[in-house]
């Protein structure tokens, strides 16, 4: 097909943020994840695992626990001592009501979600009741010394267990009175350390379990206060627990990255008395796990190593397949990379300051595999920091490189690059219009001669850029149904013509740019979009579902085309199926109209629409086998999929000309050393 | 107790004192405690306050409440008399008969024997021991004198009742176990039997005497002593110990350096005791006595459970149906919730569908050869259900149950047909094979051996033998699937090019020499190159497929032992054969579907030779093919050591390639196709 002259890019030093917190919603098969940058993220098992949602963090703003309570109401409380509600539509912190204890360590909904405790630096539970846009203080608990780490609602919303430094108390909710007080270090009198009790959980048959610093699972009876059964899974501390809905599994997670399940099972088979038993070690971590959860089908852990592993329980998986794979998923599941095609430039987002890049060259060509000498190393052109706490949300470079533009929560930043020589100048563009912030996506037309803002409620603002830096605005796309939810992918044709947009809904609303009317609606389908990418020549739009699905819309024509529709029929590869990484890329190759390039985490692809698809008995990686074959005998095993899985893990990949790619890759080992060092553990007598 | 904290406390007024240990009653959940000797208190746990509650004052002294699982407490005064508590309350004022007189109790224990209490208490006077059993329901009493001793006297009894016999353990100030014989049933009214002992065990461990303080039974033939340890002059340490009565051994101890109180209980597995400062609770499980277990020798071994496992060989016609629905429960059950096994009472539900199979099958029982295969494909050809191996498991078990009660009946093709077509397994018709061998099918056994992953060692062991032992003539007339061998056997006809190929492979002239050297003799097919295949085709596809069977080496060797010499060296001769074959290739494979793997061909020429090495040593005929072995194996391991140290290179310049591959930032050139 041909050869690329690949840019391979390493210097991307993103380190993504370690994971804090962890809450599940079973009803909702969602999982919000908080990380220690006060990121909240919200991943969509039923969508594939797909991070649907990022509200990026603050640095005023750390968040300590997680709980989701009214149904899908998410609330997070950190050290800043404000107990906080999301707003999951427009991705924002809706509003924030002061604890008035310190510091919060500790944040627990109850079984119904009509109340929330928190735990606090100075000793208190505080309980706030969930109310209609909003919380209200509803009453303190007896308060003792001590910071209150971890709490747990008893299933019948009757009493609370509360985790603090060597001690463990149960509050009668109704009364507000202390009725049991355990020491947990009433035995290891010779021990002067503390022991923190990390974690708690409250079973609805009146026991209480803990995980300490001491490497203890404990479990015990809060009415007699005594200790039913103790486990020392670790040397190293047992940072978290979570327990199954049926009570019939725990999972935990401890300072060594290790994570091991408990289960209740029966002594002898067919007995009635059953114990818990500590079942399954997994060792996924390098780092401390901080957060587990549990679902009904799998354990989910998340360490400061920022993966969050996703470990399917084979017995309750009935046959191998999708979801009986291991998860683990490091990078995010968007875009933090944009690139200046004409002005072979990168635009890299880090979580408060962007960095820009221009390429490298080299007048050598070669053969498949060979380095090529340079003639040009790459230069890091500006580094532009955001001020404030504020994360950045989205940012884009102009095709033409001379445009910059950034948003964070209450802010949008608009740049005008200049390059003379080897110097680049950089100057604010000031009086920006005022817009409904913040915005979650920005996309700079083709002929860098307008910008596109994704904002709030399905709504897309467009910006005129005027010479010789300034702008204007010139119109708002809004869904002709409404919306609440903010857009967050946009695409634009080369043309100039149309535009597409994508909202929260999974909505996929196509606009006229030159006439600022709405075009028309891509029929609904029933998972994520993860990419989209609008054809230059034939202004087809092609979209990537996180269920791994394509689909071709002609924009023209207001229908998915024959190419589609073929797919749909002979179906998809299912080795491609099976990839558990979102496509998170797509572009087009405009001197070979029957290519679609796309990527995600672990590979990269050329799309032909010229070559028939393969079927599941076909080898879908081919690369290899291909090269092997001579010319004759190639032909017969040719097919769509040409699949590159040399760069990983890919974090962008662009066609910058017509036979020259960019590769952003961010290997493992590097974000590894950027870590601080795991605990020591010995390995035979090392 | 790691974490000891009191559920409840009471105590009595100052000046008070509780007389006798405190007992519980089991049916009301009541305590029973006695103070000052005569003053009865009953409460429960909600009651706080110990002066407040339920008060009787007797009219004699007690010596013990007993409290027994199924019963009343019983009540035992100090000058012997017996009431259970309900009798005495009833009138706590009543007189207390004296039977004992100026004999003092020095222990006392209760028992259930049958419906009725039993109450065993043992006095002192003067120095000479009496026992009394008391049984309350007959209200009868009778007393009996221990054998006089001299030097030493008991310290301490327990007793436990077995076979309406009382076994009594003494531990005498000698600190020897005796024991006791009482039997409960005495007709005779004589007066003060005396009762004679005999000597249960010594309590000394090297030279030092374990001084026991007290003691329980746990079970027929171990007891556990607490006492202090230690020669004399030394300070003594205390320790409880389990004694093993039937080997007269220790069998294990535990050393209390806090110090105990002398006393030991002993509940439901667990001993109970005070060490130091805090009641110290131990889990003890006391396995069977036997020998090996007493000299430490004991393997964990345990006998399975047979009785919860569906047995697979009951496949009687009468049991049909049943196994069919217990079958189907089981592979239901694996199929959805991946449980083992399940019992096969639990199986209540039944399918009207799998009942029409066992029908069916029970039906046909009688019915005539062509009809039954008939039936039987019919029922085969039906669409797959998740329990349809279960139902072809039987269909198979009722075509052999046919074939062993009329031998002339044997259903070769449609077996074959089963077999080919179908997942099954060995332990679904276990069988099959049994009647295959004798029947000598051995197109049928070619098949189960490729395909069936449970095949019993003995049975691939009679295969071979089978195999080995055929004429090939009689193979010549056979009907055997030759895809494994046809690859490699067939192509050496004619094949010269084969010795370019060796050299390739690393081996030296001098090697080749050895190789072709060797003088050929038998009858089989000769090549040019001096190369044979020592047996004819079909032997060597059936020797294949045992080659590629499953099976596990420790069971598999005693059964190899067996193997007639000749045949073994035939079959080595074979397995060398193999051996060079694949060393012909680089990628040391063999061509064709379903041949046997290198390490395949290994491992079982390791196993015939260690199953007969001394054989292979003594035999004239195998001493050059060993020799040839030899020298074989030795050229290749020379090969091999070779590669070894080329592999240390590349490995470097993988490692010099990865280096690359560190920089921040390349260009480079990737080409897809």
């Amino acid at each position: 097909m041909g050869e690329f002259e690949v840019h391979r890019v390493r210097f991307f030093g993103l380190v993504p943020a370690g994971v804090r917190c962890l809450a599940w919603h079973p009803r909702g098969g969602r999982l919000a994840l908080a990380r220690t940058d006060g990121t909240v993220e919200i991943y969509n098992f039923a969508a594939n695992y797909f991070q649907e949602k990022v509200i990026p963090g603050n640095e005023a703003r750390s968040v300590e626990a997680l709980c989701w309570a009214a149904g899908e109401r998410l609330f997070g409380a950190g050290l800043g001592g404000d107990i906080t509600e999301y707003d999951l539509a427009r991705l924002c912190a809706a509003r924030s009501v002061d604890g008035c204890g310190g510091p919060i360590w500790s944040m627990a909904a109850n079984s119904s979600g009509t109340q929330l405790a928190i735990g606090c630096e100075d000793g208190s539970v505080k309980l706030f009741q969930v109310v209609p846009g909003g919380i209200e203080f509803e009453r303190n608990l007896d308060r003792r010394k001590g910071r209150i780490l971890c709490l747990s609602w008893h299933p019948s919303d009757t009493h609370i267990a509360a985790g603090s430094i060597d001690v463990l108390r149960v509050f009668n909710v109704c009364s507000g009175q202390t009725v049991q007080r355990i020491m947990v270090n009433y035995h290891v009198q010779k021990v002067k350390r503390e022991c923190i009790v990390w974690s708690i959980a409250f079973l609805s048959s009146g026991t209480v379990v803990t995980s300490d610093s001491f490497g203890r699972v404990q479990f015990w009876d809060w009415e007699q206060g005594t200790l039913l059964e103790s486990h020392t899974v670790s040397t190293s501390a047992v940072l978290s627990l979570a327990v199954s809905e049926k009570e019939d599994s725990i999972v935990v997670g401890t300072s060594t990255g290790a994570t091991y399940q408990f289960q209740l099972l029966p002594v002898k088979m067919g007995s009635l008395e059953k114990r818990w038993v500590r079942t399954k070690p997994f060792q996924h971590h390098t780092h401390d796990v901080r957060a587990v959860a549990h679902s009904s089908m799998a354990l989910i852990s998340g360490g400061l190593d920022a993966q969050l592993v996703i470990r399917p329980l084979m017995e309750k998986v009935q046959k191998k397949g999708y979801d009986a794979a291991l998860r683990k998923i490091t990078f995010p599941h968007r875009r933090l990379v944009s690139c200046a095609r004409k002005a072979r430039l990168l635009l890299f987002q880090f979580s408060q300051h962007l960095e820009l890049w221009r390429l490298g060259s080299t007048d050598e060509t070669g053969k498949d595999g060979e380095v090529l000498p340079l003639c040009r190393m790459p230069e890091h052109l500006v580094q532009l920091k955001s001020k404030g706490p504020e994360h950045i949300y989205c940012s884009c470079v102009s095709p033409c490189g001379s445009w910059v533009a950034y948003s964070t929560a209450s802010r949008f930043h608009l740049y005008r690059v200049q390059y003379e020589g080897d110097g680049v100048s950089i100057k604010k563009v000031p009086k920006v219009p005022k817009l409904l912030l913040p915005a979650y996506q920005l996309q700079f037309s083709s002929d860098s001669g307008s910008l596109f803002v994704a904002s709030a409620r399905g709504s897309v603002h467009v910006l005129q850029l005027l010479e010789p830096g300034g702008c204007k605005h010139l119109h708002t796309f809004r869904p002709p149904s409404g919306s609440p939810e903010a857009v967050y992918l946009l695409a634009s044709s080369t043309d100039g013509h149309w535009l597409a947009a994508v909202s929260g809904d999974w909505a996929i609303h196509i606009y006229n740019v030159k006439c600022f009317k709405h075009h028309c609606t891509v029929p609904t389908y029933t998972c994520a979009v993860t990419a989209l990418a609008i054809h230059p020549l034939t202004n087809n739009l092609v979209i990537a579902y996180s269920d791994q699905q394509l689909f071709e819309f002609s924009i023209p024509e207001k229908q998915y085309t024959a190419w589609s529709r073929m797919v749909q029929n002979f179906g998809l590869h299912k080795v491609w199926l099976e990839r558990d990484s979102p496509i998170t890329h797509i572009t087009f190759n405009p001197k070979n109209p029957s290519h679609i390039l796309l990527h995600d985490i672990y590979m990269f692809c050329v799309l032909d629409k010229s070559l028939p698809l393969p079927d599941n008995s076909a080898l879908l990686m081919n690369q290899s086998t291909l090269k092997q074959l001579p010319e004759t005998a190639r032909q017969r095993q040719l097919h769509a999929f040409k699949i590159c899985k040399k760069f990983q893990p890919l974090l962008f990949a662009d066609l910058l000309d017509e036979n020259c790619l960019v590769m952003v890759e961010r290997p493992i080992m590097d974000i590894k050393t950027q870590l601080p060092l795991p605990i020591q553990q010995k390995k035979f007598g090392t | 107790v790691s974490d000891q904290k009191p559920l409840g406390c009471w105590s009595v007024k100052h000046g008070q004192i509780i007389t006798c240990p405190v007992v519980c009653n089991f049916e009301t959940h009541e305590y029973i405690a006695v103070h000052d000797d005569k003053v009865l208190r009953i409460w429960k746990n909600t009651d706080i306050n110990l002066d407040k509650v339920f008060k009787a004052t007797l009219s004699a002294d007690v010596y013990r409440i007993h409290s027994l699982p199924n019963g009343g407490p019983v009540v035992l005064f100090k000058g012997g008399g017996v009431r259970t508590l309900d009798v005495l309350l009833e009138a706590p004022q009543q007189e207390i008969e004296n039977i004992i007189s100026d004999e003092v109790i020095k222990w006392s224990e209760a028992f259930n024997e049958g419906q009725q209490p039993v109450l065993i208490f043992a006095t002192e006077k003067d120095g000479d021991f009496f026992v009394y059993v008391k049984k309350l329901k007959m209200n009868s009493l009778h007393k009996y004198k221990l054998e006089q001793q001299e030097l030493s006297k008991p310290l301490s009894f327990t007793a436990y009742i077995k076979n309406k016999i009382i076994t009594l353990l003494c531990l005498y100030s000698s600190y020897s176990v005796y024991k006791v014989l009482i039997p409960l049933q005495r007709n005779t009214e004589e007066e003060e039997q005396i009762l004679s002992r005999s000597l249960l065990l010594n309590l000394s461990v090297s030279g030092t005497v374990l001084k026991g303080t007290s003691f329980v039974v746990l079970d027929k033939d171990h007891i556990a002593v607490l006492g202090s340890l230690g020669a004399s002059g030394e300070e003594c340490k205390e320790h409880l110990t389990v004694w093993n009565t039937k080997f007269q051994t220790l069998q294990t101890s535990k050393e209390l350096p806090l110090g105990t109180s002398g006393q030991l209980w002993c509940y439901e597995e667990k001993f109970f005791f005070t060490h130091g400062k805090v009641l110290t609770v131990i889990m003890y499980k006391c396995e069977t006595s036997s020998l090996a277990a007493a000299v430490g020798k004991l393997k964990d071994s345990q006998t399975p459970d047979v009785s919860s496992f569906v047995n697979w060989n009951t496949l009687g016609d009468e049991e049909l149906v049943v196994s069919v629905q217990s079958q189907q429960s089981v592979a239901l059950k694996a199929e959805s919730k991946m449980t083992l096994r399940s019992k096969r009472n639990t199986v209540a539900k039944v399918h009207p569908d799998t009942l029409s199979v066992g029908q069916l099958l029970l039906n046909l029982k009688d019915a005539s050869t062509t009809v039954l295969e008939d039936e039987l494909r019919q029922l085969m050809s039906k669409a797959q259900t998740p329990d349809f191996q279960a139902t072809i498991g039987c269909v198979i078990t009722a075509l052999i149950n046919r074939c062993k009660t009329n031998p002339k009946y044997y259903p070769r093709n449609l077996l074959l047909q089963i077999v080919q077509t179908r997942e099954l397994s060995y332990s679904l018709c276990p069988d099959l094979m049994a009647v295959a061998l004798e029947k000598k099918d051995l197109h049928l056994l070619q098949n189960c051996l490729q395909r069936f992953p449970d095949i019993p060692e003995e049975i691939t062991y009679t295969c071979l033998k089978v195999f080995l032992s055929i004429s090939e003539a009689y193979l010549q007339r056979i009907d055997v699937n030759l895809e494994s061998v046809i690859c490699y056997i067939d192509t050496e006809f004619n094949n010269k090019d084969v010795k370019t190929e060796i050299v390739e492979n690393g081996f030296n002239a001098e090697l080749e020499q050895d190789i072709w050297d060797t003088k050929i003799t038998k009858k089989t097919h000769l090549t040019a190159d001096g190369e044979f295949c020592p047996v004819g085709p079909q032997k060597a596809a059936l020797l294949n497929a045992v080659l590629l069977s499953a099976y596990s080496e420790t069971f598999l060797l005693p059964h190899l032992k067996n193997l007639p010499a000749q045949q073994a060296v035939l079959f080595l001769r074979y397995l060398y054969y193999l051996y060079v074959k694949c060393s012909e290739k680089i990628n040391t494979t063999l061509p064709g579907i379903r041949s046997p793997t290198i390490n395949q061909i290994m491992d079982w020429m390791c196993l015939l030779l260690d199953a007969h090495f001394t054989v292979m040593v003594m035999l004239p005929e195998a001493k050059e093919l060993l020799s040839n072995l030899h020298k074989f194996v030795r050229a290749q391991v020379r090969f091999y050591s070779e590669l070894n140290k080329i592999e240390g290179s590349l490995r470097e310049l993988q490692r010099l390639n990865h280096q690359k591959d560190s920089q921040t930032y390349s260009i480079e050139v990737l080409e897809l196709i």
